[in-house]
């Protein structure tokens, strides 16, 4: 038998690694392929098409019915309103928070920086499930001054799950990291023309900071939409839950299965399509976060 | 008049003196106000909700502060934490009758004195009251008992590390194989690496339900899949619900979710280490294996210190999938740390046992990362 050639046998090591690579794929997708194909169908099918390959195909009798169902059950827009108000907001202002700490860090002369600097840095190894107790202390002693005045107690509102995440030291880390890398000339030609650094900041810095704008915003964003330990302690009613918490109702039900299936999706969807969109972006920002180790 | 830099820094006004470091020209001065101004909003939020907490963590845990309540909080010292942590080991001797032999019970085994008569307000043994049985075992004629001061605690604190300890290399080594895998100039590449991260983005607290059903012991796709991959002899497991298999099947899935983000950590590594190394090991007969023994491996030394050291502190956090999958059941086989931390804390409002378990959390991740400062030191 004559022995294979190079080209064929590197070849055929490259379909190999394919096939591999797409067995692995399966993996990965079914669950998700499972839970959109799982939706669409009514509970007894569901159960019945889990016993074969059927589960992840759109067959049999397919509608939306357990969409309408799940809205039915619970006051879905309200938990996504919440969900996307609290992540828009948390998103824009930490945006901004810790671009300016960062800014200031990188091209400020100020006494204390380079302490309050390391101290950011260190907190990086404190866990948030180390803080969320005593947080909740915290938080329930804060005054707010609302609609009736002055009130205490921050528990059951939207700005519990808003404020106590507008600067992270992670955010301002990464901004720092970028500012750093930028030529100091950019300031000092600024400087010299006069411009104040409120307008360094806003003209000249934050237009070139695209990239890491994309990867705190990312990061920031994911955090806040996937949310589930913080608002599941201070939030009580149901107008102001997020939608994460909502998924509570379904906890205990073991029969609904395809409204689960339905919620499920609801709640996945926008965020897979938003990561399908920025693929790059998304990877690379989680990567980064990474380092915090 | 000309005056020196010096001179006119000790004539500024004294907030410029405060604020401006010695090393800035005086012209600079906007900088103090400014710099200040535009830092502090972030470390406003930074020290109130972040610091402040941390601090009032190891505070609290000294009292026995609850969240809401008439009393004000009083000290308690090192209570707290000497109820969660105390262990003892204690032999239980048989009982004997008037001649020293041994009793039986009405099932043939070796009768013994209850262990409460020993725990409970015994002035012999004032070193176990009130504590519980946490596991024993026969030794000869005596039964050898582990007691602890909480025994649920003892057992998260248990069930915790050997989640971390084998969802460490697990996952970390599933992900290096995708790494590896991924890392050739192919076309598509990218679609995979898209498609293993794919999880990653997805919430935890999703991803848990989904897997409920696909564990179910009725008509869970898990089941279903092993039925049909032996040919119909597969026995249905309850996965969540056998206190045997609940903690492997929530690894498991917590490290399907999570190993994207590590296969991409890896593939940064990867990406450091020069193509020329790989060529010059080739031209030296080095076969795949060798390659990466003698190249890879060596290059991606402090990128596998990062990445064990990061999924094990993850790992410590373990919460959600315990809430939404078995609420640390069944017969605490899946109770964590965090998941302790926020019974006692939120649902009991317990603050004070929340707050010392958050603390016994941050010494164990503290010293992790000691760990990686060390391991990945500069060598000199």
């Amino acid at each position: 038998m004559q022995t294979m050639s190079f080209e064929t046998r590197q070849k055929l090591i490259i379909s190999l690694r394919y096939a591999l690579l797409i067995l692995i794929s399966a993996i990965f997708i079914f669950p998700i392929v499972f839970m959109v194909m799982s939706s669409l169908k009514p509970d007894l099918q569901l159960l019945r098409d889990s016993g074969s390959l059927r589960a992840f195909l759109p067959v049999g009798d397919i509608s939306l019915d357990n969409y309408a169902d799940a809205f039915e059950r619970v006051p879905m827009l309200q938990f996504a309103f919440n969900s996307v108000f609290t992540t828009v907001v948390a998103v824009g202002a930490s945006l901004l928070l810790n671009s300016m700490a960062a800014f200031s860090f990188a091209f400020l002369k100020w006494r204390g920086k380079a302490i309050l600097l390391s101290l950011i840095i260190a907190t990086f190894i404190v866990p948030f499930e180390v803080i969320a107790i005593p947080l909740l202390l915290v938080v329930n002693n804060l005054p707010w001054i609302g609609g009736g005045g002055i009130e205490i107690g921050w528990l059951n509102s939207y700005h519990v799950q808003i404020v106590p995440f507008i600067a992270d030291s992670l955010g301002i880390f990464l901004f720092y990291q970028y500012f750093r890398d930028l030529p100091d000339e950019l300031v000092e030609a600024a400087r010299i023309d006069g411009a104040s650094v409120w307008q360094i900041y806003a003209r000249i810095i934050m237009p070139i900071a695209g990239p890491i704008l994309a990867t705190v915003a990312i990061l920031k964003f994911l955090g806040m939409w996937n949310a589930y330990l913080w608002p599941l302690m201070t939030i009580r009613s149901e107008e102001l839950r997020p939608i994460m918490v909502g998924l509570q109702y379904f906890f205990q039900l073991n029969t609904a299965w395809g409204e689960i299936m339905a919620y499920l999706s609801i709640v996945t969807i926008p965020v897979l399509i938003f990561y399908l969109a920025l693929q790059r972006a998304f990877i690379e920002s989680i990567a980064t976060s990474g380092i915090k180790g | 008049m000309i005056t020196t830099a010096a001179e006119a820094r000790k004539n500024a006004p004294f907030w410029v003196r405060w604020l401006l470091p010695a090393d800035a020209p005086l012209y600079q001065r906007g900088d103090a106000i400014a710099g200040w101004l535009m830092a502090l909003p972030a470390l406003l939020i930074l020290t109130i909700f972040l610091i402040i907490p941390f601090l009032m963590a190891f505070v609290i845990s000294f009292t026995n502060q609850r969240l809401i309540s008439p009393n004000p909080a009083e000290w308690v010292g090192l209570r707290n934490f000497e109820r969660l942590l105390t262990i003892r080991s204690f032999t239980l001797e048989p009982e004997r009758d008037e001649n020293g032999a041994l009793v039986y019970d009405d099932d043939g085994g070796i009768a013994y004195p209850r262990l409460r008569a020993f725990t409970r307000d015994n002035p012999d043994y004032p070193e176990l009251d009130g504590l519980r049985e946490f596991t024993s075992w026969q030794a000869g004629e005596n039964r050898a008992v582990i007691l602890a001061g909480d025994v649920v605690f003892l057992r998260a604190l248990i069930n915790t590390f050997i989640f971390a300890a084998v969802i460490a290399p697990l996952q970390g080594g599933c992900a290096l194989l995708l790494a590896l895998l991924l890392n050739q100039a192919l076309p598509y590449i990218n679609v995979f690496r898209s498609i293993y991260f794919a999880p990653v983005v997805v919430s935890m607290v999703v991803v848990s339900l989904l897997w409920r059903f696909i564990y179910d012991g009725n008509n869970g796709l898990l089941n279903t899949i092993l039925d049909m991959l032996t040919f119909g002899n597969f026995q249905p497991v309850d996965w969540l619900g056998n206190p045997y298999t609940a903690m492997p099947a929530m690894i498991a899935m917590s490290a399907w979710q999570a190993v994207g983000f590590h296969m991409v950590i890896w593939l940064a590594g990867l990406q450091t280490i020069p193509a020329s190394l790989y060529e010059a090991a080739g031209l030296d007969g080095a076969g795949a294996w060798q390659k990466f023994r003698y190249v890879t491996w060596p290059g991606l030394r402090n990128t596998a210190v990062l990445v064990l050291i990061v999924i094990t502190i993850q790992a410590m956090g373990l919460f959600v999938q315990v809430d939404v999958m078995t609420r640390g059941g069944p017969l605490d086989a899946t109770q964590s740390v965090v998941y302790q931390a926020v019974q006692r804390g939120y649902d009991k409002q317990d603050i004070a046992e929340g707050s010392a378990i958050s603390v016994v959390l941050f010494i164990i991740v503290f010293v992790i990362a000691m760990v990686q400062r060390y391991l990945t030191r500069e060598r000199r």
